[in-house]
C-alpha cells in the first residue's frame, strides 16, 4: 500500500467513524419521551436555583499552565524528527538534542522557580 | 493469480479479478476495513462495561451486575436498551449544537485511535508513517470535546470539571510524550507495525522500565482514572464536565472513557512489550490478535486494580505530581536513555538487522540499559526522600504545638 | 484542469479551511468562533496530507487544535461578554485591514506570480522527485552543515516565549 491509500483510509475512516456512536443518539431521539417543562429545564446547582452567569472570568492559572504546556508541545514536535533519525547519527546528535532539552529545562526551572506551576 | 483467503488484505486485488473496476474495488476494500476497525472498539465497549463492573464490585466485596444473562454479561444490553428510552435533557441556556455533538465527538476521538492499532503481522487499520504520533494527535482531540461539553452545559460545576480535566489532560500529556519518544527512539520509526517488528528480539520496556512507567501513570491519568479521576470528583464537582447529561448522550462520554482504557493498555503493549509478536505468530497471523489482547488486558486489569483500590488526590497535587515529578524525570530518563543508546551502538553491542530477533545477542544491550534506569530510579527516589523528609521537618518547626498530634495523622484539631 | 479524485478532496478540504475561517471571523460568540477555527484548521490538516507531508499534518493537530485551539478558549474564558460580542469590528479593524492587505500582496508577489503568473512553464509545477522523509528532517536538524543553530534557537526561542508569557502573566507577584 502505498502512503495516499493509507490516509484514504483515515480519510474515509474520519468521515464515517461518527455515524456509529452517533447512531443511538438518533435512535433514542425516536423512542425516548420527551416532555420538557421550565423547572426540569433548568440547570443544576445545589438543588437551590441557578445564580448568576454561568461564563464567568476564570483564573489566570489555567492559562499559564496552557501556555506552559505549549512551548513543551512545540518542543515535542523538534524532538521526533530528531528521536525518529536517533539511530543513524553520530554522537555529535546526542549532544545537539541535549543543548535543545537542556534550554527547554531552563524555561521548566523558571516556571518552578517563579512559582508559575502552584495551583493557587 | 490473486489468493482469496484473506479477505482483508486482498479484498481488492479480488475483486478486480473479478472483472469489477479497480478504483471501486479499492474503495470498497478500504469501506470495510472502516467499518470493521470502527465497529470492532463498539463491540468490545459493551464486553468492557461488564468486566469493569465486575471487577470493581469483587474488589468492594460485592457481587456485581448477576442477573441478566449468564455471570450479568447481557447486563450491558440491559443498561444499552434503559439508556435510549430515557428522556434526554437539553437544559436551558445550553448551546445545543455543540451539547450534542461532544459526546459523539468524545467516542470518535478514541475510536479513531484504533485505525493504527496493528492486531497482528498482516492485520492494521493504517500503517501511517506517523502512527505513534496520529495517537498523540488524535487523544488530544478527545481534550477538546471535554472542553465542548463543559462549556456548553450552561453549569458552573460541567464548566469549572471541564477547566480542571482539561488542565489535568494537557499537563499529562507532556510526559506522556516525552515517554513516548524512547520507543521511537529505539524503534527509529513511529509507524506502529515498525515499533512492533523492532521488539523482535527484545521488548522495549526491558530497555527502559522507567519510559513504561511514565507512559502508564500518563495514560492512567488521561483517562481520568484513579488516583486522577478529579473528571468526576463527586465530592467537589458533583459530575464535573457531564454533569447536565442524560440518556444516551451521557452513556456515551461513559463508552468512550471504557474504551479509551483499553485503548491505552492496547498501545501501551503496542510499544513497549511487543504488541502482537509471540511464538508461531508469522506462520498464523491471527494468533497476533490473541497476543495483543492478552498483553492489553493485563495492563488493562492493572489499571482497573489501581482505579479501584486508590484514593483520589487533590489537584494542586496533581498538578504538583506531574510539573514537578513526572515531567522532570521523563526529560532526565529521555536523556538518559538517548546516551546509553548511543554509547551501546558506539561500542557494537546492538545486534545488527541480521539477528534482529534474537534474545541472547540483545542481552548486553538490555542488562546496560535496565542498570542505567534503575540507577535513575534510585537517584530519584532518593531525591525523594530527602524532599519528604524537609517537608516533615518544616512541618514539625512551624507547628510545635500540636506536635503531640503527629502520632494520630488523621485526627482533627482539638477545639479549645 | 484534470479533474479527478485528487481534486476534489482538495475542494473538499479547501472549503472546509475557508468556511471555517469565515465562520471565525463572523461569528458573534466567541466560543463559535474558536470551534470555527478549529474546523478550519482541520482543513489545512487534510491539505497537508495531500501534499504528502503527513507529519506535518499531525503536527497541526497536535500544536494548533490540541494546544493552541485550547490556550485560545481559555484566554476567550478570561474575557468578559464572550457569548454576546455587540460587533464584530473593533477600533483596530482600519490597521488590520491595511497589515492583511499587504500580507496578500506578498503572497502575490512572493509565491503566486513566480509560480502562476505569466511566464513560467507549466513544467514548473511538477511536484520534485526527491521525496524527504521526517528522518531526513531529523537528520538535517543535527547536522552540523545544515540545521543545528536554527534547531538550538528554536529551544531559546520557546524559552524566551515561556519566560515572557510568565512574567506577563504574573505580573502582580
Amino acid at each position: 500500500m502505498n502512503l495516499l491509500n493509507e490516509w484514504a483510509f483515515i480519510g474515509v475512516f474520519v468521515a464515517i467513524a461518527w455515524v456509529f456512536p452517533a447512531l443511538p443518539v438518533v435512535l433514542s431521539a425516536f423512542v425516548r419521551p420527551r416532555k420538557p417543562n421550565a423547572i426540569k429545564m433548568q440547570t443544576y446547582e445545589c438543588g437551590v436555583e441557578t445564580v448568576g452567569d454561568t461564563w464567568v472570568q476564570f483564573k489566570v492559572q489555567y492559562y499559564i499552565y496552557g501556555l506552559v504546556f505549549l512551548v513543551f508541545d512545540v518542543e515535542m514536535v523538534f524532538l521526533f524528527p530528531w528521536a525518529l533519525a536517533y539511530n543513524q547519527l553520530n554522537f555529535f546528535a546526542f549532544g545537539a538534542g541535549l543543548v535543545f532539552i537542556f534550554l527547554l529545562t531552563d524555561a521548566l526551572i523558571y516556571a518552578w522557580r517563579r512559582n508559575a506551576l502552584e495551583w493557587a | 493469480m490473486q489468493e482469496c483467503i484473506d479477505i482483508f488484505n486482498t479484498f481488492a486485488g479480488c475483486l478486480t479479478a473479478s472483472g469489477a473496476d479497480p478504483g471501486l474495488a479499492q474503495f470498497l476494500s478500504i469501506l470495510l476495513g472502516v467499518v470493521l476497525v470502527a465497529m470492532g472498539p463498539l463491540v468490545i465497549v459493551i464486553f468492557l462495561i461488564w468486566v469493569e463492573r465486575k471487577y470493581a464490585a469483587r474488589v468492594q466485596d460485592r457481587l456485581g451486575p448477576n442477573r441478566v444473562g449468564p455471570f450479568g454479561l447481557l447486563q450491558t444490553f440491559a443498561d444499552a436498551l434503559k439508556l435510549i428510552t430515557k428522556e434526554d435533557i437539553t437544559p436551558a441556556g445550553a448551546d445545543k449544537l455543540i451539547y450534542n455533538l461532544a459526546p459523539i465527538i468524545s467516542v470518535v476521538s478514541v475510536i479513531l485511535i484504533w485505525a493504527v492499532v496493528p492486531i497482528s503481522p498482516l492485520h492494521i487499520g493504517a500503517d501511517l508513517s506517523i502512527g505513534a504520533l496520529y495517537f498523540v494527535a488524535v487523544g488530544s482531540i478527545g481534550t477538546l470535546a471535554i472542553m465542548m461539553a463543559g462549556w456548553s452545559s450552561n453549569n458552573k460545576y460541567a464548566l469549572l470539571g471541564a477547566f480542571r480535566v482539561v488542565a489535568q489532560l494537557v499537563s499529562y500529556e507532556v510526559p506522556l510524550v516525552f515517554s513516548l519518544l524512547v520507543p521511537v527512539m529505539f524503534a527509529g520509526t513511529m509507524s506502529m507495525q515498525g515499533i512492533v517488528e523492532a521488539q523482535l528480539g527484545m521488548w522495549f520496556i526491558v530497555f527502559s522500565p522507567l519510559a513504561a512507567l511514565i507512559f502508564f501513570i500518563s495514560t492512567q491519568a488521561e483517562t481520568g482514572r484513579a488516583p486522577f479521576d478529579l473528571i468526576e470528583a463527586e465530592s467537589e464537582l458533583v459530575a464535573g464536565y457531564n454533569i447536565e447529561y442524560s440518556g444516551m448522550k451521557f452513556g456515551l462520554f461513559f463508552a468512550g472513557e471504557f474504551l479509551h482504557v483499553f485503548t491505552n493498555a492496547l498501545i501501551f503493549a503496542i510499544l513497549f512489550t511487543g504488541g502482537w509478536l509471540g511464538p508461531f505468530v508469522y506462520q498464523v497471523p491471527a494468533l497476533g490478535i490473541i497476543y495483543l489482547f492478552a498483553k492489553g488486558s493485563i495492563f488493562y486489569l492493572l489499571s482497573l486494580h489501581l482505579r479501584n483500590t486508590l484514593p483520589r488526590i487533590r489537584i494542586d497535587q496533581l498538578m504538583s505530581f506531574n510539573w514537578k515529578f513526572l515531567v522532570p524525570v521523563s526529560i532526565a530518563n529521555l536523556i538518559l536513555v538517548a546516551f546509553l543508546w548511543k554509547v551501546i551502538q558506539l561500542i557494537g553491542l546492538l545486534p545488527g538487522p541480521e539477528n534482529a530477533s534474537d534474545f541472547l545477542a540483545h542481552l548486553p544491550a538490555a542488562i546496560i540499559m535496565l542498570v542505567g534506569n534503575l540507577a535513575l530510579t534510585v537517584v530519584v527516589l532518593q531525591m525523594l526522600r530527602n524532599v519528604g523528609r524537609r517537608a516533615v521537618a518544616a512541618n514539625a518547626v512551624s507547628t510545635p504545638a500540636n506536635a503531640e498530634l503527629d502520632d494520630q495523622p488523621y485526627s482533627l484539631p482539638v477545639p479549645h | 484542469m484534470e479533474f479527478n479524485i485528487h481534486s476534489i478532496v482538495f475542494l473538499i478540504f479547501s472549503v472546509i479551511t475557508l468556511g471555517g475561517g469565515l465562520g471565525t471571523v463572523t461569528s458573534r460568540n466567541l466560543i463559535h468562533g474558536a470551534v470555527y477555527l478549529i474546523v478550519s484548521l482541520f482543513g489545512v490538516a487534510g491539505l497537508f496530507i495531500l501534499l504528502s507531508a503527513p507529519f506535518l499534518a499531525a503536527i497541526q493537530v497536535l500544536v494548533y487544535i490540541g494546544a493552541i485551539a485550547i490556550l485560545i478558549i481559555f484566554a476567550v474564558m478570561l474575557t468578559r461578554s464572550m457569548t454576546r460580542m455587540t460587533e464584530i469590528y473593533n477600533r483596530q479593524w482600519s490597521l488590520s485591514l491595511v497589515v492583511s492587505a499587504l500580507l496578500f500582496v506578498l503572497l502575490l508577489v512572493g509565491i503566486i506570480l513566480p509560480v502562476w503568473g505569466p511566464g513560467t512553464a507549466n513544467a514548473a509545477l511538477q511536484p520534485s522527485e526527491l521525496v524527504a522523509t521526517t528522518v531526513d528532517l531529523g537528520v538535517a536538524f543535527v547536522d552540523g552543515n545544515q540545521f543545528v543553530l536554527p534547531f538550538e534557537v528554536a529551544s531559546l526561542l520557546l524559552t524566551a516565549a515561556m519566560i515572557g508569557a510568565i512574567v506577563i502573566a504574573r505580573d502582580r507577584d
